[in-house]
């Protein structure tokens, strides 16, 4: 498929990066010419030099051939503006990244329809829901949900005192009956899906799908907190954690955020009545111990600087703030924070690249059964995505234990109405489901993928 | 550097050598030459077994590489595929002598088209196929032909085809390497088949239409005669003119012409001045031979042909224009030098080159004339970054040096007079063919060169066709240590 990517920042490389991974064309327009040629070195895609608001750059860049074409630059109007120009001149899909609050309220919908943008992103707004998510449940690592948002695939770290530790799924399930699935283990940088007879070890990472009430039950019996975290800590007064101290305060946390900016500290408060601001440098840990770090149930570690964020997440960690989530954009810097023991790490970036992924592949089989959802899971090691069964699916009511599945995949959930099912083998697939599936094969593109 | 990755893919290429060689042992049993066949049997045997070797050792699974190790993949893979592709030669006793074989090798892969041969006739059919064959192979680029056929290609295999393809730019057609090596190569072969049918058409055999069919598409200018193509009709001639003049263009032309975007094509400026170039040289030369040939329909039919010969370096020739006047000779010489378009086949130093730098020395003109002005280089409407420039002077610094050093070492191994010694470094080094002088003209041929002489010669023609770089970096210690 022919995509064309303008604007390659940091966020338009990692885009262009796994886009070429899941095999498109693509045509990278950006206005630095450094950038360009520094890219066509790495990359297997074509360079276009120029403004992307420009007829002839667009043309050259072959826009009228477009599937997909998406608009990444820093300025929000710089992207609307040449998604306008890309669409008619015949671009099939545009995307544009809009990012300012200003647009991202009750005008989004208003922009998108009147630019018939096929799509708009946030990256900031999308790694805040994300670091919500995670605070509503701060013993998980990590948590992804699917449309229905009560369905969720949550990521967990065992511990050395688990009781888990040396158990056999089977005597798990025993142990806490509830309705849930262990649908992945990561083991010493391996993954893992497992069966009945798999046996847990400490260190492991698992991946469990289940619904949220489920969950809650599970974790219960564990003695692990299920409960959002109540007092959170945030470095940096950006744009993520604007919208994270939204969240947070409607759900009813206490926020305080640590921004070095004054101008900036004041503007934050301005927009968040609610929270509370202190204008101090947070790589300065006496003003942390100072505003009570040690009393806070989270760390959220915003600034720009992945150095900086590493540092304070760690010296966090090391005065008990039982939740340490860091921000790292930079992949080289993220096996190396993993290694000083920080454990919920997000990146901006790769939220932003998995939605195209996952964009591009659903447009790729328009007329098949549709992926939903993608979520990369595991270190980006194996890929839950959510289908929408469609007519020509040829495998209706087979009990899944019939059907040839390919090896290293697991339907991990069936959504049928409002009811959400964990299979078993005699569990089957109906025209209308939504169907959760695990693999660690990339490239899935079709339900009917699923089957050997 | 990425020792296995460069290893890898050299294996690679000799094990596709080993395929190609077939086609000539096919030659070789449709013919029935039996010294042939087995010449052809055994080193396609040999050279699969040697490739398959070296890419069993040298599996890897970090195919990441860099511009550099684009270099020496492509340096190295040129040398051995010529080494190898000289043993059929010595083993069916066409050419008994490995050096003779090497250069002859070496001179079809580059597409130059000198011969050491002083009786082509007597070859065998597989041989005359081989040495033509490398013409085509030699023109696009060995290595692009391998990103075309070969599945799981690196990622970054732009590298390799930046070092291969000439020219001072060298863009994609499309988002893949892959893909647009396949154009490319698609591109060339329809273009290849067309002049076959034609030349058919005009009474030649398919044997003879495919030979010469590989020795135009690559502008390489080996034949199956003595005399060249003036035994042939003016049909012929004709024919063979315009299809010189058609691979000398940038083939991304013809990629915009499959995609109907005629008017980029019209406004392509090497295009215009390559097609100007052809057009005013043929004009003079036909004023200044006229008294020759005493018609119209003649002067301008060889003029045109020697042209576009010299001008596309492909060194074909309808008559022996070393008779002609001094003008029209030097001219020719001149045009040695110019070559045709970038991301053509032809050699040379580009029209886009001589384009970049008489407009760089216009600039420094101005410059010097007005101190304080700015200024700027464009090409096809596009500002050229200074990076770029800087690389062709830079080219055009080493080409003479090269030059001036395979003349002075070939002088010494050799005491023949200049204008001899000076031509066949001139013709070797821009991939041409023919020379000037009784010696090494289009009616001569270098067999009277010594052995140390035809090597020098050799590397000449692949420092040429690879624009030097490749070679060099190759040749420099310090690309192979570690640090």
């Amino acid at each position: 498929m022919k995509i064309i990517i303008v604007g390659c920042g940091k966020i338009g490389i990692t885009v262009i990066e796994s886009l070429l991974r899941e095999g498109h064309d693509i045509v990278a327009v950006d206005n630095n010419a450094e950038v360009i040629r520094s890219i066509t070195d790495i990359y297997d895609v074509i360079g276009v030099c120029g403004s992307c608001t420009d007829f002839d750059t667009l043309k050259e860049a072959g826009v009228d051939k477009a599937e997909l074409y998406a608009a990444i630059t820093g300025s929000d109007e710089v992207n609307m503006l040449s998604c306008f120009i890309a669409k008619k001149m015949g671009a099939s899909h545009t995307v544009a990244r809009i990012r300012n609050p200003e647009y991202n309220d009750s005008s989004l919908g208003f922009i998108r329809q009147s630019l018939d943008l096929s799509m708009s992103v946030n990256p900031d707004l999308l790694a805040a829901l994300e670091l919500y998510h995670i605070l509503k449940m701060p013993s998980a690592v990590n948590i992804e949900t699917f449309s229905r948002r009560n369905f969720e695939m949550i990521e967990l770290n065992l511990r050395e005192n688990s009781d888990l530790d040396g158990m056999k799924l089977l005597d798990m399930k025993k142990k806490y009956p509830y309705n849930y699935l262990i649908c992945a283990v990561l083991r010493d940088e391996k993954l893992y899906i497992p069966d009945g007879t798999f046996v847990l070890r400490a260190g492991d990472r698992i991946g469990i799908t289940a619904v949220t009430t489920e969950v809650q039950k599970l974790f219960r019996d564990m003695s692990l907190t299920s409960k959002q975290a109540k007092n959170v800590m945030v470095i940096g007064g950006s744009r993520t954690a604007y919208y994270l101290a939204k969240m947070l305060i409607s759900g009813g946390s206490e926020v305080k955020v640590v921004e070095k900016d004054h101008v900036k500290a004041v503007q934050f408060l301005d927009r968040v009545p609610k929270a509370i601001v202190i204008n101090g440098d947070g790589a300065d840990f006496e003003l942390l111990l100072g505003e009570g770090i040690k009393d806070m149930d989270a760390l959220v570690s915003l600034t720009g600087m992945d150095e900086q964020n590493i540092l304070i997440s760690y010296a966090a960690s090391d005065a008990g703030v039982p939740k340490v989530i860091t921000k790292v954009n930079r992949p080289e810097y993220y096996s190396m924070a993993k290694k000083l023991g920080l454990e919920t790490i997000i990146s901006p970036k790769k939220i932003i690249s998995d939605i195209f992924v996952r964009y591009a592949r659903a447009l790729k089989n328009s007329l098949g059964s549709n992926i939903e959802t993608m979520n990369k899971l595991m270190d980006g090691r194996a890929e839950a995505l959510e289908f929408i069964a469609g007519q020509d699916f040829k495998y209706f009511d087979i009990p899944l234990k019939d059907m040839k599945l390919k090896p290293n995949l697991l339907v991990s959930g069936i959504i049928r109405g409002r009811k959400v099912i964990i299979p078993t083998g005699d569990d089957v697939i109906m025209a209308g489901d939504r169907v959760v599936v695990i693999t660690e094969n990339q490239g899935m593109n079709d339900l009917s993928d699923i089957i050997r | 550097m990425n020792r296995r990755m460069v290893f890898f893919t050299v294996g690679q290429m000799v094990v596709i050598e080993a395929v190609l060689l077939l086609l000539p042992l096919a030659v070789s049993i449709i013919y029935g030459e039996s010294a042939a066949i087995t010449a052809f049997a055994v080193t396609a045997a040999i050279a699969c077994v040697a490739g398959a070797l070296l890419m069993a050792v040298c599996r890897t699974k970090n195919k990441v590489i860099y511009a550099k190790e684009g270099f020496v993949i492509v340096a190295l893979t040129w040398v051995v595929v010529s080494l190898i592709g000289a043993v059929p030669f010595v083993l069916s006793r066409d050419i008994p002598s490995y050096v003779d074989a090497f250069f002859e090798t070496v001179s079809g892969l580059t597409t130059t088209g000198s011969s050491i041969l002083t009786n082509v006739e007597a070859l065998s059919h597989g041989a005359l196929f081989w040495r033509s064959f490398s013409h085509w192979l030699g023109g696009m680029g060995v290595l692009v032909f391998i990103m075309a056929i070969v599945p799981n290609v690196s990622d970054r295999s732009i590298h390799i085809i930046r070092a291969e393809m000439p020219g001072p730019i060298v863009g994609k057609l499309v988002p893949k390497v892959k893909d647009t090596a396949k154009l490319l190569y698609l591109i060339y072969v329809v273009l290849t088949l067309v002049e076959t049918v034609l030349l058919m058409a005009g009474g030649m055999n398919l044997f003879e239409g495919l030979v010469h069919s590989f020795g135009t598409a690559g502008t390489g200018g080996f034949g199956i005669k003595s005399t060249g193509i003036g035994g042939y009709s003016p049909y012929i001639q004709w024919v063979i003119t315009v299809f010189m003049i058609l691979f000398g263009v940038n083939f991304n032309l013809y990629y915009l012409l499959l995609i109907r975007k005629f008017r980029t094509v019209a406004k392509n400026r090497e295009l215009w001045t390559y097609l100007s170039v052809i057009a005013v040289s043929v004009i003079l030369i036909s004023v200044n031979i006229y008294h020759i040939y005493g018609n119209v329909a003649d002067t301008l039919r060889m003029s045109a042909f020697q042209v576009s010969a010299i001008v596309t370096t492909t060194g074909y020739s309808t008559c022996d224009f070393n008779l002609w006047p001094g003008f029209s000779r030097s001219l020719l010489f001149i045009l040695m030098f110019v070559g045709g378009c970038a991301g053509s086949t032809a050699g040379g130093l580009k029209i886009s080159r001589v384009m970049l730098l008489f407009k760089m020395a216009k600039n420094e003109f101005l410059h010097l004339i007005h101190p304080r002005s700015v200024s700027v280089v464009k090409l096809e409407g596009k500002q050229v970054e200074a990076p770029v420039l800087h690389s062709v002077s830079n080219y055009f610094t080493l080409y003479v040096i090269c030059m001036c050093v395979a003349f002075a070492l070939i002088s010494l191994f050799d005491p023949m007079d200049l204008e001899t010694n000076i031509t066949a470094t001139v013709t070797c080094f821009n991939n041409v063919g023919p020379g000037l002088g009784k010696l090494v003209g289009p009616a001569g041929n270098f067999s009277a060169y010594s052995g140390a002489s035809k090597i020098v010669l050799s590397f000449a023609m692949l420092f040429g066709r690879l624009e030097i770089l490749p070679l060099m970096i190759a040749f420099i210690p310090s690309t192979w240590t570690k640090r």
